[in-house]
């Protein structure tokens, strides 16, 4: 039984890692999970590259272990394996200690680096987004530009971005698996990191830090674009929202502006002016709604505006009486924001 | 070098006769409401801390059914934050830590040569106080009141504003509550291990797993105090608006954070050190040889002890604190894998020179290192900040933190089960069974938590109770989602397994194992009172060692039958040297009565029935005065002269 053992404790030794292998490497080129093994930025790209060295030891001394166990197992059950007393405590001290000290120093030290590295910031002129965390969705604001908007915020590729996060109720935590490790949002205190885009794209980003409720919920995209698209990106930011171009939209915005809407919410160049909710001077443009709920269409804005518990149960924005006939001039109206 | 026959007993007929008269017990509700006995209460420890496991496991099975696929409605998300609050809370607070105490109260005293703890009654009282706070934190799921944010619980989303309701009030009484029961077991275990050795047992001559108990107690005494603080804290600031961790006021929400790690970390330790001890305490029955590097072993669980409680911040490695305290947290993280690599090398050790005899407890044991090692690897990468600032709080922490919890603490529990079923119960299990269930655990606990490392690393955040799909994230869950089946399978069949036999098992021998340690040298299940003679003890492993067995039977003396009165031996702490005969305490109705005192304190305490509390407070005083109320004893019963 034991020799029939042999061959298959070997391959099935070898075979999980072969799967393994393949399967980071295939996630690694899928490119659409915000996967930390398939980094654009400078930041993940450091994490990753430490991950593989992380990976190959742990492979090896994993390796080391089972042959140990294998062996043992092999070897010492039969019946008339004569039991040795000795201590064998060099061995021990070395396997169990000495080996484990030369590769913990050097994990440490190539851990170090990366701290420093990751440590240090932008220059003091680098543009600076500032991200303020709310149950459940993320406010996003330039110094010096008047506009805000939700859940997405853009950078321009191969620069440093300083990004400036402060929470106004619970702690959250601002991560962008594909552009740098996470930094949580403290209350009562604000933190910085920077992202770094290598290449352009669009990468998800999600709260990590359990927020309450809908801590599910909290998604953000991080579009990392050449800084020509970014300026106008900028420029949109800070020029008043789009206005209403047909008859349903027109009754769309006043809707809007009578409604309870304009309370909680503001739309830039109107007297929408509420804060408790996120901006809505882009809606139309955003990749999602609810912070990653639900695709931004027309149907599913109507849902939400109707009653978005339904979609995002126990999320601060109350259930909407708005009369049936009013309906699609507000999805008209606010799908033309962008 | 194997015994299965029954010991010679040293005592005379008569002596056997006045010390079931003093320690036995006939069974009565009385009885059962007051008994004092360890064994006794060491098995309802595991009874109920298994019930715990049990309810944990199955709101485990309800979260992973909701994530089997991405968007599911099974569960809301007020359920579900509930359920993984309660999974983790009770794992932890409700499961690990009473379920090793379990085996350290039937075991220490029978480890050592001893005919009781050193204090009966503070053990019994924290028996039924671990029994009301489990209750008083499970009573409120039913009700949709459970904690529901989170095992650690942050604040602020812990505070009035952000969660109202008693959720957080039911964690931070619960918790205060079931400390009360952890601190007095550790107590208990260090007074015991130091105090009642039998004659002979040196400290060099204390088995592995009294040791790592007993590190596991200093653990307990230096780490909870930081969580009763917090959770002292947290109460205040809910009930009586204090502002301890309301920034707005000048208190620190990162305060309760370093708090609650400067428990957290160490208290990984509390729960994996005594499983630890197990693996040591197995290892020589089938292995046929002691564990390889005893004092290595011993000095690896000291250093262990002490350099958990400096590594708590890199549970805080993405809060944005200053770089250079990274640096230190960093390295000391680093370090603490050494004796951990150090034990598992001597175990390693042990079994390449000793002759394996593969029973179903040293399945467990080899599953235990193999997973163990695994999650040790993903630990120390954890110990990198940054990479620690990159999958935590993802996926990939859950992953390593059940390789390291259930490789390392439910496996060896699992060992233990088996291995001690026979000296508990005083029957065998079946091998067959045991061997299936082996299987679907290992396989079960790998196909679960192995795909979580892999999505986790694909960027899904933990504690989500829905998610998107996304590639790597849908398939991966799916996998995780059937893995928990199996382990439930698997699990389902351990119960099976004791459940059969206890009903039908084949009476067990003393000795089924030919273990080293004193237990196995007296009946299965122990007499009430162990030990009709009380042994000497000449080496580490007694029960292997003619002189050590002789001492209990042809080689008796009479100053170790002590026949007259529920006595024990009380040695020195270094070199185990007889010091005098020391007076049991029989069974009393004060621990239970105090204990429901409390429950009522931490019940009026809840609901905010103020008098009351008051009421059940001059309650707990009272029995606390009686309890401690110097007894009218002559001198000599005292044990003041022996």
């Amino acid at each position: 039984m034991e020799t029939r053992a042999d061959p298959t404790t070997r391959s099935q030794r070898l075979a999980p890692v072969a799967v393994l292998g393949g399967v980071l490497a295939l996630a690694g080129c899928s490119g659409q999970a915000p996967s930390a093994l398939d980094p654009a930025g400078t930041g993940a790209g450091r994490v990753a590259d430490l991950w593989w060295v992380l990976f190959w030891i742990s492979i090896a001394v994993f390796v080391e272990v089972m042959v140990l166990l294998a062996w043992a197992l092999l070897f010492r059950r039969r019946r008339d394996a004569r039991v040795r007393h000795g201590q064998p405590l060099r061995f021990v001290v070395v396997a169990g200690a000495g080996v484990p000290l030369v590769i913990l120093v050097t994990v440490y030290a190539l851990g170090l680096r990366d701290l420093a590295a990751l440590g240090d910031g932008p220059e003091p002129g680098a543009t600076t987004i500032e991200v303020t965390g709310h149950q459940w969705w993320w406010e996003v604001r330039v110094p010096g530009v008047a506009g805000a908007t939700a859940n997405e915020l853009h950078i321009p590729v191969g620069e440093q971005v300083r990004i400036r996060l402060r929470t106004v109720d619970v702690l959250h935590s601002f991560w962008v698996p594909q552009l740098m490790p996470k930094t949580d949002l403290i209350a009562g205190e604000v933190r910085e990191t920077w992202l770094r885009a290598e290449r352009a794209g669009s990468y998800r980003g999600q709260c990590a830090e359990y927020c309450g409720t809908q801590h599910a919920h909290m998604a953000f995209l991080v579009v990392a674009e050449p800084r020509r698209d970014f300026d106008a990106w900028l420029a949109r930011l800070g020029s008043p929202a789009a206005g209403p171009q047909t008859d349903a939209q027109r009754r769309g915005q006043q809707a809007f502006a009578q409604g309870s809407c304009a309370g909680c919410h503001a739309i830039r160049g109107t007297d929408a002016n509420g804060q408790v909710g996120p901006d809505l001077s882009d809606v139309g443009a955003r990749w999602s709604i609810g912070a990653g709920a639900v695709p931004n269409d027309g149907g599913h804005l109507g849902g939400w505006i109707a009653n978005s518990q339904t979609v995002k149960p126990g999320n601060h924005m109350p259930p909407q009486p708005v009369p049936a006939a009013q309906l699609p001039d507000l999805i008209a109206y606010l799908q033309s924001l962008k | 070098m194997s015994t299965t026959a029954a010991p010679v007993p040293g005592a005379s007929r008569e002596q056997l006769d006045r010390l079931e008269e003093h320690w036995g017990e006939r069974p009565s509700l009385r009885a059962w409401l007051t008994t004092v006995d360890h064994k006794k209460i060491g098995r309802r420890y595991l009874v109920t801390a298994g019930l715990f496991f049990a309810l944990a496991g199955l709101s485990a099975l309800a979260m992973r059914t909701q994530l089997a696929r991405p968007e599911a409605g099974l569960l809301s998300p007020q359920e579900y934050n509930q359920l993984f609050t309660m999974h983790g809370t009770a794992m932890i607070f409700l499961f690990a830590t009473p379920m090793l105490f379990g085996f350290g109260n039937f075991l220490v005293p029978l480890l050592i040569g001893a005919r009781d703890m050193a204090f009966p009654k503070l053990n019994a009282l924290g028996y039924w106080i671990f029994l009301f706070a489990g209750l008083f934190m499970w009573a409120s799921l039913p009700f949709g009141a459970a904690p529901n944010a989170g095992w650690f619980a942050y604040v602020p989303l812990t505070g009035q504003q952000q969660t109202p309701g008693l959720h957080m009030d039911v964690y931070s009484l619960g918790l205060l509550f079931l400390g009360i029961a952890t601190a007095a077991g550790s107590i208990n275990f260090i007074v015991t291990a130091l105090k009642l050795r039998a004659p002979g047992m040196s400290l060099n001559r204390v088995p592995l797993f009294v040791w790592a108990i007993v590190a596991t107690g200093f653990m307990v005494i230096f780490a909870l105090p930081a969580l009763n603080l917090d959770n002292a804290m947290l109460f205040l600031d809910r009930r009586f608006g204090t502002h301890f961790f309301d920034p707005e006021a000048g208190g620190n929400v990162l305060l309760w954070q370093h708090l609650f790690w400067i428990f957290g970390h160490p208290d990984v330790y509390i729960i994996v050190m005594p499983a630890l001890g197990i693996v040591s305490a197995v290892l020589p029955a089938f292995t046929r040889r002691g564990v390889v590097g005893y004092v290595l072993v011993v000095f690896a669980i000291v250093a262990i002890s002490i350099i958990s409680f400096g590594v708590w911040v890199h549970h805080m490695f993405a809060t944005g604190l200053p770089r250079l305290s990274y640096s230190f947290f960093s390295a000391a993280s680093t370090i603490i894998t050494i004796p951990s690599g150090i034990q598992i090398f001597a175990w390693l050790a042990t079994m390449l020179l000793g002759r394996l005899v593969v029973r179903v407890p040293l399945l467990f044991v080899i599953g235990f290192i193999v997973t163990f090692v695994l999650g040790g690897f993903t630990g120390t990468m954890f110990a990198l900040t940054v990479f620690d600032q990159q999958v935590t709080d993802s996926y990939f922490v859950v992953a390593h933190f059940h390789y390291v919890l259930v490789g390392g603490a439910v496996f060896p529990i699992l060992a233990a089960v088996y291995y001690w079923l026979p000296k508990i119960t005083g029957r065998m299990y079946h091998e067959g069974l045991g061997r299936w269930a082996f299987w679907l655990v290992f396989a079960g606990m790998h196909v679960t938590f192995f795909p979580m490392h892999l999505y986790g690393l694909f960027g899904m955040p933990r504690r989500v109770y829905t998610y998107p799909s996304e590639p790597g994230w849908d398939a991966w869950n799916l996998v995780s989602t059937v893995g928990s089946y199996l382990l439930a399978v698997g699990l389902l069949l351990v119960l099976a397994g004791v459940v059969h036999a206890i009903r039908r098992g084949r009476p067990a021998p003393p000795d089924p194992w030919g273990g080293d340690t004193l237990e196995w040298s007296t009946d299965s299940p122990p007499k009430p009172y162990n030990f009709a003679v009380l042994p000497q003890v000449h080496s580490l492993h007694p029960t292997w060692d003619e002189s050590s067995r002789e001492s209990m039977g042809a080689g008796a003396e009479a100053d170790r039958v002590l026949a007259d009165g529920r006595r024990t031996l009380l040695t020195s702490e270094l070199d185990g040297r007889r010091e005098r005969v020391v007076e049991m305490p029989a069974s009393s109705w004060q621990p239970l009565l105090l204990a429901l005192a409390m429950l009522l304190f931490f019940t009026a305490m809840l609901f905010a029935w103020y008098p009351v509390a008051a009421v059940a407070a001059v309650a707990v005083a009272g029995t606390v005065a009686t309890w401690l109320w110097p007894p009218r004893r002559p001198e000599r019963e005292l044990g003041v002269s022996a």
